[in-house]
């Protein structure tokens, strides 16, 4: 979905390019076996999905191309089963994707099955991110089983030779409703040969139930295998052991790009059960048990020579960026001719490259059959895994199956097949089954990161206050929010990629975190340098009706206006912050204090965000995704700073990196605006973007300090 | 050198003959098969690997199983040998107290260890008790409505 700059209107998502009906039963293509011999007999729709519904910005599939974006199969046995591309990380798709089909098909969500993100049973939808399963999936699965009910529908109806207005679906079941005679959709599933029930093609767009008469949609449906997460039943990838398994560990670099010269495995071979392999800078361990692997290595880096490489550290990283950004830091062509009277304002701000942290580290088992490999692993990307481990190891596609059972958290950061790439060595090396689990280190490390950025602002404002001119340089982090949603007179932003020293790449709401915080904060000094409330001073730029929205009913509930009208308490400070990505909207506003009693600590007392993101999908999924984001926010914008000197992280551990945790929730009052005349977007993302901005306004507020860093740091 | 050590996990008597220095967390884990304990740092920093040893929450990645002979150790997996969960189990499947649920393991087991020895805990006290575990989904609002839930429901006995 894309955003109308001026008006800030989600388009209409596009349509399916068509439905597709068979039997799974038939025939046709091997897919179609395949899934006979997984699912049994049955009616099977397919929905493609056109290329304006693709994947924006980071899709692997060519916008334009029609592709499967889900399939759907009611079995003879009357299971009605999804099968989609995408993963479950604890952001709630698999409830909300059951929750589609469960609409249309009229059962509960809990009769619906679920399989997810296997690349020999699934389509390719793309990687699970940038928020599009909502705008993206949950629609076509929509279309696929309203086309399911209706095709179901015109079965019953030609069996009892009445008129297909005569039936109705409900509640797994076709009824006539003149006599209430019925049919269950196993019997009709049975059917064979769907196509003869047709006189028509069906529509590539297949009316969906309208969101006033949504049943399961728009309820609270809880993760459908929570049972097994609270019990400890289920099995996550590191989890994950084959007959024969073994632990698998790689020797990584003692820093950024240092050349492996000689090392001696002899010692680490000589382990009982140990696997000691090299090839080429590749080199890594298997043991029956972790802890032999630790040692294997251990044995085999002590011997290891290593030629370091100049690395810079983090204090000089934003020269350094700056320096190396592509074609120059653009200049200002607004700052020549300023009108009369009118003031030029600059700014510079700076965040800091930050890791994911995903509670449970990259993880991968890889088996061979011959030379057929499998990899179950928690990874956001799927087929990208998948074809990344093709071009790896040398295999065509159909020698790789990558399974991604529901995974601890990704963030944005698990779209890279690095522990599967070494799982998959390591057993082609051993003959058997190998996990490799990365340590807390290892992700710190080695994982790739936000990008830290650099951003730079000149503004102008006229003699009644008004915003004349308005220029904005991303460096290095990203074009996500870039462009700024207040009106000016001449508005020029953009993003001029560096070239990093570290890995980089996304990251929950990518760069808008980053773009937002540098252009929030300076909209508050701006408003002071225009004598204006920092409010007043928005709304009078701000066109865009759900920002507005969002924004006055934020203001409302923190009482913002009241709290303007006093001094607050020594050392008490109010900040607010606002703003939009992915078509949804957001405004923030919080309370923080500085503590002289814990060396001048921020503590954020209190959080008031107002959220809206169209139509909602499941209120609680909704919930915890926003109050996720604002916690997860806290990080970055108080601690959060990955920290590296000579090719090392100086803080690769959770001790020293400091998330948020217990002590740093603080009261929170969040509204979420439902919109059923609007699109539902995502909600796992925007949600985050107007945090830091808000906590950096009220440190300003309560100490006079502006803040143009995150992490934000006090003068001494 | 390899050590016979004797421990009742979940109820049953189990012997291992094994390293003594290697962490419980793996000797559950990779030993016994009981994967519901998690890694999130192994260096006690998180909480994901949590596990009650005799009425103690503790961090099973920084615990050498040498140190736990005749030691009774429960996992969640055994907290509710039966079909029916353990209020606190309940409390955190009614309350949505997790989100990918890869902590919820350990701030499950904190839960019941913090109850058994003090049924009625403040907010404060809950919140001092979770300091120690990490929620990388930041669902915390949650998890403390959760063990608010389970303390309404009479704690910690199922
Ligand atoms: S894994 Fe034990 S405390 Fe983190
Ligand atoms: S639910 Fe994901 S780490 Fe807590």
């Amino acid at each position: 979905m894309k955003i109308d700059p001026d008006r800030g209107e989600p388009e209409e998502v596009a349509g399916a390019e068509s439905v597709e009906v068979g039997a799974s039963v038939m025939r046709g293509g091997m897919s179609r076996r395949r899934f006979s011999q997984v699912l049994g007999a049955g009616l099977l729709v397919t929905v493609r999905w056109d290329g304006t519904a693709a994947q924006s910005g980071q899709s692997r599939s060519g916008r334009g191309s029609p592709r499967v974006a889900a399939r759907i199969h009611i079995g003879q046995d009357g299971a009605i089963t999804v099968m989609s591309g995408k993963v479950e990380m604890g952001q709630g798709a698999r409830a909300e994707l059951s929750q589609a089909a469960a609409e249309e098909l009229r059962v509960p969500a809990g009769r619906i099955q679920m399989v997810m993100a296997d690349t020999r049973l699934t389509p390719d939808d793309g990687i699970t991110a940038g928020s599009r399963t909502t705008p993206s999936t949950v629609p076509a699965v929509r279309q696929g089983a309203a086309a399911a009910r209706r095709i179901l529908e015109r079965l019953a109806a030609r069996r009892w030779q009445v008129a297909p207005a005569a039936v109705r679906a409900r509640d797994g079941e076709i009824v006539e409703e003149a006599t209430g005679r019925r049919l269950s959709y196993a019997v009709l599933a049975g059917e064979g040969d769907f196509a003869v029930a047709f006189d028509e093609a069906i529509p590539a767009n297949v009316e969906v139930t309208p969101v006033r008469e949504w049943k399961v949609l728009g309820t609270s449906v809880g993760r459908p295998n929570g049972r097994d997460l609270i019990t400890g039943a289920h099995r996550f990838p590191s989890d994950l052991t084959r007959p024969g398994m073994l632990y698998g560990k790689v020797l990584r670099a003692p820093s950024y790009g240092a050349r492996l010269g000689s090392v001696d495995l002899t010692m680490a071979q000589a382990m009982p059960g140990v696997v000691a392999v090299r090839d080429g800078s590749f080199v890594g361990v298997a043991a029956p048990t972790k802890q032999r692997s630790r040692e294997a290595l251990a044995a085999i880096e002590r011997t290891a020579e290593w030629a370091p490489a100049p690395h810079p550290s983090s204090d000089d990283v934003y020269d350094y960026l700056r320096r190396r950004a592509s074609g120059g830091v653009p200049a200002n062509p607004f700052a020549a001719d300023l009108d009369a009277g009118a003031s030029l304002l600059r700014q510079t701000y700076r965040t800091a490259y930050v890791q994911h942290a995903p509670l449970e580290t990259r993880a991968a088992l890889a088996e061979w059959e011959g030379d057929r490999l499998t990899v179950w692993a928690g990874t956001q990307n799927p087929f990208g895994y998948h074809s990344e481990l093709a071009r790896a190891l040398g295999l065509t596609s159909d020698r790789v199956r990558v399974v991604v059972p529901d995974f601890g958290s990704g963030f944005g950061g698990k779209h890279t097949g690095e522990a599967a790439i070494e799982a998959a060595r390591l057993a082609r090396a051993a003959g058997r089954p190998v996990l490799v689990h990365w340590t807390r280190e290892e992700e710190f490390s080695w994982a790739y990161f936000r990008p830290a950025a650099v951003i730079e602002i000149e503004a102008s404002l006229d003699r009644q206050g008004r915003l004349a001119s308005w220029h904005f340089v991303n460096i290095n982090s990203g074009g996500a929010a870039v462009d700024t949603p207040y009106r000016a007179g001449k508005t020029r932003c953009r993003y001029v990629p560096s070239d990093p020293p570290l890995r980089q790449g996304s990251y929950r709401a990518l760069a808008a975190v980053a773009n937002n915080f540098a252009r929030e904060a300076f909209m508050d000094e701006l408003a002071a340098a225009a004598k204006a409330d920092p409010l007043e001073f928005r709304l009078a730029h701000l066109e865009n009706p759900r920002i507005r929205a969002v924004l006055e009913e934020m203001a409302r509930r923190f009482r913002w206006a009241e709290r303007m009208k006093s001094r607050p308490p020594e050392g008490v400070g109010y900040g607010l912050a606002c703003g939009t990505e992915k078509g949804s909207v957001v405004a923030t506003g919080v309370e923080i204090a500085i503590d002289p009693a814990q060396n001048h600590r921020i503590i954020v007392r209190r959080i008031c965000e107002v959220f809206e993101c169209g139509a909602i999908l499941n209120p609680d999924n909704l919930r915890a995704q926003v109050e996720g984001c604002i916690l997860m926010g806290l990080g970055p914008a108080l601690r959060e700073e990955m920290r590296f000197k000579e090719g090392r992280m100086l803080n690769p551990r959770f001790g020293d990196y400091g998330p948020p945790r217990m002590s740093d929730l603080p009261e929170l009052d969040i509204q979420l605006l439902d919109r059923p005349d609007l699109a539902s977007a995502g909600g796992g993302e925007t949600p985050i973007i107007a945090v830091a901005p808000a906590i950096a306004n009220a440190v300003y507020h309560a100490t006079g300090h502006r803040i143009h860093a995150l992490p934000i740091r006090l003068p001494a | 050198m390899e050590k016979t050590i004797a421990l009742t996990v979940n109820g049953r008597l189990q012997t291992v003959t094994t390293d003594p220095a290697r962490p419980l967390l793996e000797v559950l884990r990779e030993d016994l098969g009981l994967t519901g304990a998690k890694l999130g740092c192994g260096e006690g920093q998180c909480g994901a690997c949590t596990v009650l040893v005799g009425s103690r929450a503790v961090a099973s990645c920084i615990t050498p199983v040498g140190d736990l002979e005749g030691r009774s150790i429960r996992t969640i997996e055994g907290l509710a040998p039966s079909q029916t969960l353990h209020p606190v189990q309940q409390a955190f499947l009614d309350e949505k107290g997790f989100q990918c649920g890869y902590c919820t393991p350990g701030m499950i087991l904190a839960t019941v260890a913090l109850l058994e020895a003090q049924p009625n805990p403040s907010d404060a006290q809950i919140r001092a008790r979770l300091e120690g575990h990490l929620c990388r989904c930041c669902g915390f609002p949650n998890i403390l409505r959760s063990v608010r839930r389970a303390v309404r429901a009479g704690g910690a006995t199922p």
